[in-house]
């Protein structure tokens, strides 16, 4: 171990840290009380139209009733469950192109401008295509969910492959390595980091690709509930929904940050 | 019959606008358990030369013999050292030494105990199971080395392997590998733009011009220089003429360099 040294000013540095940590916590909190608190109170005396921005308590009392009648649970498990499936769909599918981007680099020249056309075009404009080839259900949603976020990760990917320090593919090529004992042995563990941050990108894309799904086609789902409480002019139960809808992804989000952390930790 | 015979070896390299002569007829030969060390400007197509004997890249002409064949058509290993150790980060020490033998499918129950024995032999031990950012620059050079002879290589390429650590590591380091090529009867060759490096290593050296690449002249170490170790020799009052003839000559090829630019 490191021998224990310190300074009184040492003590003083720690305190400053902590206070500087305790304040940024309190400016957060402030925040969060202050924007639900100015909504109901501006909801309360009618500065906003209540039937339009509805009010926290309104959202706040629809949730225990769903929640009680278990309606949040079902909704809430379908949209999650499409989520997950093209997040993950999307990601390894993204993967295993980049793959075969760089192990042929005629492969990778052929299909160039239609990865470029492919990556610019909005995924959900084929939405309306999506569903009349799948049919209406998960299966066109899931995949909305996946392709919004497949090619955008290939070349993410594909790029962090390139950036693998050629002189680690020389030493496996001076014990005569074939291509994928290259792949294996080095670019894909030099470029896991890389995988890895896409992994952040893609929860929030394929949130995006799910919920456009389910405004299109649904009859279930945190999406449905938006599209449907806008049609009966129901905006308490578009809020709840939206209100659902962030909790999940920054959960979700978090859920990969710490994923990424542990892992990065074991591979050092 | 030499062990390494190289005959009119010409490189070019290609692109879509230009075609660069990397190398011009390169012909030269090694006796068994030999250090070659060749010498030359940056530039000199040195690299190219390694990458060619260690067939990653084929030679636009000519043909490189081993023991009197050609060397593609034998299953041989060599061994091929970069300037720095390249170690994988995300393996163990034991892992990086056994991966040799692993790419190269020979892999046998008992290699672990002979990458250990390896790493004793480097001066490394109860280090197996750390990871190579552990290290400190000279251990991982030294791990690079008894990754590089796991596999038994019929040769040795070193491409400036002691050109990324500071100078009393680079000594002590060089020191060792002679020790050890010795040992082993190693024939080795080696890639540097270190004049004193050359001669304190070398049995010979070949001097290299650039602009192609080509061998400008053939330098024999001095009996008393080689046998001593590569500390000792630089003391050597041979090691400075020799230094002296060299320096000289490697100027005059610049000045010649720079002209024929003009």
């Amino acid at each position: 171990m490191t021998p224990k040294t310190t300074h009184p000013a040492y003590n003083v540095y720690l305190q400053q840290l902590s206070r500087e940590k305790r304040l940024i916590k309190y400016g957060q909190s402030i925040i969060f009380i202050c924007f639900f608190a100015f909504w109901e109170i501006s909801s309360r005396l009618h500065w906003i139209d209540p039937l339009i921005f509805s009010s926290p308590s309104r959202v706040v009392n629809l949730m225990v009733r769903y929640l009680l009648d278990g309606s949040l649970w079902f909704h809430m498990r379908i949209t999650v469950f499409e989520t997950l499936a093209g997040f993950f769909i999307g990601t390894i599918a993204g993967v295993i192109l980049a793959f075969f981007l760089w192990y042929s680099k005629r492969f990778s020249a052929i299909v160039d401008p239609y990865l470029v056309v492919f990556n610019a075009l909005p995924k959900v404009a084929l939405g309306p295509i999506i569903i009349v080839a799948l049919g209406p259900g998960y299966s066109s949603i899931i995949t909305m969910g996946a392709i919004i976020c497949v090619i955008v990760s290939a070349l993410v990917v594909y790029n962090g492959f390139h950036e693998v320090d050629a002189n680690y593919i020389k030493v496996l090529q001076s014990f005569g390595a074939s291509k994928w004992q290259n792949f294996k042995e080095a670019i894909l563990p030099a470029s896991l980091p890389t995988i890895i941050s896409t992994f952040k990108v893609n929860v929030g894309l394929s949130w995006v690709g799910v919920i456009v799904g389910e405004f299109l086609v649904a009859s279930k789902g945190l999406g449905y509930l938006i599209v449907y409480g806008f049609q009966v002019f129901n905006f308490t139960l578009v809020l709840y929904s939206l209100v659902l809808i962030a909790f999940l992804a920054a959960l979700m989000y978090q859920g990969v940050a710490y994923f990424e952390k542990w892992l990065l930790k074991k591979l050092r | 019959m030499s062990y390494l015979e190289l005959a009119s070896i010409s490189h070019y390299y290609f692109n879509e606008k230009h075609c660069t002569h990397a190398l011009d007829n390169i012909s030269f030969q090694v006796e068994k358990g030999h250090f070659i060390s060749l010498l030359g400007p940056s530039g000199c197509g040195k690299t190219t030369l390694l990458s060619i004997i260690a067939q990653l890249i084929n030679p636009t002409e000519g043909t490189i013999k081993l023991k009197g064949l050609p060397i593609d058509q034998q299953n041989i290993a060599i061994g091929y050292m970069l300037q720095q150790d390249y170690l994988f980060p995300w393996k163990t020490i034991l892992d990086n030494v056994c991966i040799g033998p692993k790419i190269r499918r020979e892999w046998v129950t008992g290699d672990y105990d002979k990458a250990k024995g390896l790493l004793t032999k480097v001066g490394l031990t109860d280090i197996a199971n750390k990871y190579p950012d552990q290290l400190s620059g000279g251990m991982r050079q030294r791990v690079a080395l008894a990754r590089t002879l796991m596999t038994d290589p019929a040769l040795l390429l070193l491409d400036e392997p002691f050109s990324a650590l500071d100078f009393q590591t680079k000594l002590i380091l060089e020191a060792f590998m002679i020790d050890m090529l010795k040992d082993y009867q190693k024939t080795s060759l080696l890639v540097t733009h270190d004049i004193g490096e050359a001669i304190a290593m070398s049995d010979d050296i070949f001097l290299m011009k650039a602009n192609p690449g080509a061998i400008h002249s053939h330098i024999s170490v001095p009996e008393q220089v080689r046998n001593l170790s590569p500390i000792e020799a630089r003391k050597h009052p041979e090691y400075h003429q020799l230094f002296d003839q060299i320096w000289k000559e490697m100027n005059q090829l610049d000045t010649e360099n720079d002209a024929s630019r003009v």
